[in-house]
């Protein structure tokens, strides 16, 4: 894939500068400077009506420089990683990547909007870390006591009836290398810590 | 008999436990076996990946270097959820395209002992291999109970079609692997065109009015399509759609009670196996009734398929009618 260069880190503009800085955490080469504006992603997206902006108004923002509207913004946390916007998107910009890194970098900088969606994902991978596997009873009742006790009474019959049918485990699957697995990761820390 | 490896995901061993036996019991029809790999772990689904690039990919890349070492010949590497299938696929895909993800990656793997060349492991997702590699023959073949008459909502998902870093679909919205399956089963696929719709994914969690929005659109087509149960491929679609279902009728104050299936169990109950061994009954909206009520059925729909009276046929399109998008009739299964 060829990938155009039309801005550098070293530009003055503030808006460049974001804009750099978004491309660079970003997973895939994001191409997110090749935005048009066209408007395909927030028309494809399922939740955008749930979004404080849509992607192509939060795209205009990063390029704007508008640096603390963007990482206050819920559309990251409300993106489902559904990957329409990006099938359909003309330029070929990573959205759901790009609304990846912003959700890393709001949560570098605690600007996310809500603390339910960081804390879940922190508990998730916490869990995943630890024993190497994920943990889906220890991460669901911790997360419904802590977030959403009146959502309880539906829930309880639910798990319960998860039990029954064996669909989930009370404790925790655990992989047998698991001094391997945080040694990696603990590498892996320090190196994006580095970047 | 053809090998692969496989790596199974978190899900397969809890809440999509169906999956997994309903998987196991389907490999010696179709003449392939799966060889897990050892000691794999977690993918991060879409969890780890929002939160820090370098551990992320690392974290999924152990399951690689992992497999690469296992393999003997050029095996691939298959997944079942589509979340693992996606993770895996799209670690391998950015590391060979990003040297500099590639370096931090294997560095870190390093601190394990492991390495892995991006290339080295073709990550696959099951339907495909069957779809590809067994083929809808060799599943006609192995049918030994129709499921003639079943009407099924194929439902895709999102992540199998979608963003598709290997180029194996060439229609990511309304793709008709799963119909062409089903139908080879003897089912009854309704058109559903929602079926690369999104499930919420993790909304259920983080934000329930969202998800449960997403959830009542998908249920609420399905019924109005006159499907009685809904086909998945995807562990993550399973439980919402199913666990969530409750939730979802009391806040919109509906009553839809449309069973959720994998793709796996019904290929199980096609080949002859029994219901419960493929994991019928663990779903919430129990799909055992509609089920033995349509394998009670087939037979004579069966027949009556068969008899003299010609199949009508389609009708024609009105010429004045705007045009709307068909399958070629390449596409058609006969």
């Amino acid at each position: 894939m060829v990938v155009a260069q039309v801005s550098s880190p070293e530009v003055a503009d503030p808006g460049a500068r974001f804009l750099a800085e978004v491309r660079a955490k970003t997973a895939g080469v994001s191409r997110l400077e090749m935005c048009i504006q066209c408007g395909s992603c927030g028309g494809s997206c399922p939740s955008a009506d749930a979004m404080d902006h849509t992607p192509r108004r939060l795209f205009a923002l990063i390029r704007a420089g508008k640096r603390d509207e963007v990482l206050r913004s819920n559309t990251p946390w409300m993106c489902l990683s559904c990957y329409h916007c990006v099938v359909r998107c003309p330029q070929d910009i990573l959205i759901t990547d790009v609304m990846y890194a912003l959700k890393v970098m709001a949560e570098e900088e605690h600007t996310y909007p809500n603390n339910v969606g960081p804390d879940f994902t922190g508990v998730f991978i916490g869990q995943a870390r630890h024993f190497g596997r994920s943990w889906e009873m220890g991460l669901t009742a911790r997360h419904y006591l802590r977030h959403f006790i009146p959502r309880l009474p539906r829930m309880t019959p639910m798990a319960l009836g998860l039990f029954r049918h064996g669909r989930i485990g009370i404790l925790p699957h655990q992989i047998h290398q698991k001094k391997q697995l945080q040694a990696i990761l603990r590498r892996a820390d320090e190196l994006e810590r580095a970047r | 008999m053809t090998n692969y490896l496989y790596y199974p995901g978190c899900s397969m061993e809890g809440s999509g436990r169906s999956y997994r036996e309903s998987l196991e019991g389907i490999c010696e029809p179709l003449g392939i076996t799966f060889e897990e790999i050892d000691d794999w772990n977690c993918c991060g689904a879409t969890e780890y990946v929002s939160l820090s690039t370098t551990p992320a990919y690392a974290m999924i890349a152990r399951n690689l270097a992992i497999a690469a070492a296992e393999k003997k010949g050029t095996e691939p590497l298959v997944a079942a959820c589509s979340a693992c299938y996606l993770n895996l696929a799209k670690a391998d895909h950015y590391m060979a395209q990003q040297p500099a993800l590639n370096a931090r990656v294997n560095d870190a793997l390093g601190a394990g002992g492991l390495h892995y060349d991006p290339g080295t492991v073709k990550v696959r997702h099951l339907l495909e291999v069957i779809l590809n590699d067994v083929g809808l023959d060799k599943v006609k073949a192995a049918v030994k109970k129709p499921l003639t008459g079943l009407k099924v909502a194929p439902y895709l998902g999102c992540m199998v079609p979608r963003p598709d870093v290997d180029g194996a679909y060439t229609n990511h919205e309304q793709p008709n692997d799963l119909d062409r399956l089903l139908r080879a089963l003897g089912a009854e696929v309704v058109d559903y065109p929602l079926k690369t719709e999104c499930c919420g994914g993790h909304m259920t969690q983080i934000a329930p009015r969202v998800g449960l929005e997403l959830i009542r659109r998908l249920v609420a087509e399905a019924e109005r399509r006159e499907a009685v149960m809904m086909v998945t491929v995807c562990p993550m679609c399973q439980i919402n759609i199913d666990a969530y279902q409750g939730e979802m009728n009391a806040m919109f104050h509906t009553h839809y009670k449309m069973p959720i299936v994998f793709f796996t169990q019904l290929m199980g109950v096609a080949f002859g196996i029994e219901p419960k061994k493929v994991g019928v009954g663990r779903e919430y909206t129990n799909a055992s009734k509609t089920l033995a009520k349509a394998l009670k059925a087939a037979p004579e729909l069966a027949l009556a398929a068969a008899g003299a009276a010609p199949v009508a046929r389609r009708p024609r399109p009105d010429k004045r009618a705007l045009p709307m998008p068909r399958m070629a009739d390449s596409e058609v299964e006969k």
